[in-house]
């Protein structure tokens, strides 16, 4: 979707004002440390995947997820999934309590310290083990289609109509445009080489290029 | 920097109580084990960050055959310290040269190499960042004090895929024979995301001279 998360190229958002990597500091409030954790443990619940999760984000009012810092964008998604998967009810959220019975043991499983753990520590690959021929090759010229999906996409809008070069290829990843939908299919993902002036034309700040991995989908032979 | 520009002697903010109020649901409701939620906050405030990509980027500097296998099998090559998982599934190494200097963002997100970095800094997250890094890296990196010839290609690698990328910088002059552990005190979070280069001997003191 065009969402005000596909930010690339956008104008007016004023300075980066970087903190000193120095002074930094990983949470800045506490509650960051919740948002963080809660967000990442829920989703260990199984009940939604990393595209679901992003797409939660995405789909907020464009004042709203540009209004809010990252971290509550984390926790308006997460509140978002726990609601609609039958989690939580608004209701228990606005009461800040349980208005149902807690959650059946059996029908759930809520992992531990190890396990969340072992989890992260183990990964998740989001590379498919199918046998598809990539349509296209290192060095080949594409166009990224002219597409306005209204649901979860990956190509970002700067990228749209554009012309780059197959730089690699990475195999065969989950398609996110489908995954957000809990669709595990796979397409041979591209890294794909756009020259800065083909994306900014004389706007471009001097030579360089954009490198930004494409799924087949999105794609035509130029 | 937070938006709101609060600090913490001043009463918890209306978020501070929304998301607190809802991690006691989850408890209450048997939906989190607090103590899951504490080892995750402990890992990733406390075990994994820079100082991982910092031993990479050394060995890289230091080892030509652990470099090239770096370039062939970047999880391999990483996973031979044992940073492996979230957010590192898929990595790849991009390398600075005089002429072509490397810069990674996540225009749609914040995708970020956690297993080599951990998490990401507040400024990678923000829409300043995100919106600039691809149209106009020349400026972000000015604000960052770096400046580039203006005859060196600039790389920007935006991370729209489970692809994640950390830059390998050039090694600086005259630190010929330095040991690793002083090398990595040349090696900041910052040059391995591409908004600066490693700092000059003459910038890390304490390291060998």
């Amino acid at each position: 979707m065009n969402g005000a998360h596909d930010l690339g190229g956008m104008h007016g958002l004023g300075p980066i004002n970087p903190e000193p990597e120095t002074e930094e500091r990983r949470f800045h409030y506490d509650w960051e440390r919740s948002a963080f954790a809660v967000t990442i443990a829920t989703a260990m619940l199984g009940r939604w995947n990393i595209d679901v999760s992003r797409h939660s984000r995405e789909r907020q009012h464009p004042i709203d997820y540009l209004k809010n810092s990252y971290y509550e964008n984390w926790f308006a998604g997460t509140k978002t999934l726990l609601v609609e998967t039958g989690l939580v009810t608004t209701e228990e959220i606005a009461q800040g309590r349980a208005l149902t019975p807690p959650t059946d043991p059996e029908s759930i499983k809520v992992p531990g310290p190890d396990e969340v753990l072992n989890a992260v520590k183990a990964g998740r690959r989001a590379d498919l083990d199918d046998v598809v021929t990539p349509a296209l090759a290192t060095g080949d010229k594409v166009r990224v289609k002219n597409f306005h999906p209204i649901g979860h996409t990956r190509a970002p809008r700067y990228t749209r109509g554009r012309v780059g070069t197959i730089e690699r290829l990475h195999g065969v990843h989950i398609f996110p445009d489908t995954h957000k939908d809990g669709v595990v299919e796979g397409y041979t993902l591209y890294c794909v080489r756009f020259d800065a002036a083909e994306l900014w034309g004389a706007d471009a700040d001097g030579p360089g290029a954009v490198f930004v991995d494409l799924w087949e989908p999105y794609l035509d032979p130029a | 920097m937070p938006h709101d520009g609060h600090d913490h002697t001043e009463p918890p903010s209306d978020i501070a109580l929304r998301v607190k109020s809802l991690e006691s649901l989850l408890v209450e409701k048997g939906l989190v084990d607090p103590a899951a939620l504490d080892a995750l906050v402990d890992r990733y405030e406390h075990r994994v960050g820079p100082q991982n990509g910092k031993k990479v980027v050394t060995r890289a500097w230091t080892n030509p055959d652990y470099l090239q296998w770096l370039r062939d099998d970047p999880n391999a090559a990483i996973g031979d310290f044992g940073f492996t998982g979230r957010q590192g599934e898929h990595m790849v190494i991009v390398e600075n040269t005089p002429e072509v200097h490397n810069l990674v963002v996540c225009t749609l997100c914040s995708c970020y190499p956690w297993t080599v970095l951990g998490l990401p800094p507040v400024w990678y997250k923000s829409a300043p960042y995100r919106s600039r890094a691809v149209s106009e890296p020349r400026g972000v990196l000015a604000e960052f004090g770096t400046a580039l010839d203006d005859d060196v290609e600039i790389r920007v690698w935006d991370s729209t895929s489970e692809m994640r990328y950390m830059v390998i910088p050039e090694r600086p002059a005259g630190t010929g024979g330095w040991s690793a552990e002083d090398l990595e005190t040349l090696v900041t979070r910052n040059a391995m995301i591409g908004v600066e280069k490693a700092k000059k001997p003459a910038d890390a003191p304490g390291a060998a001279a």
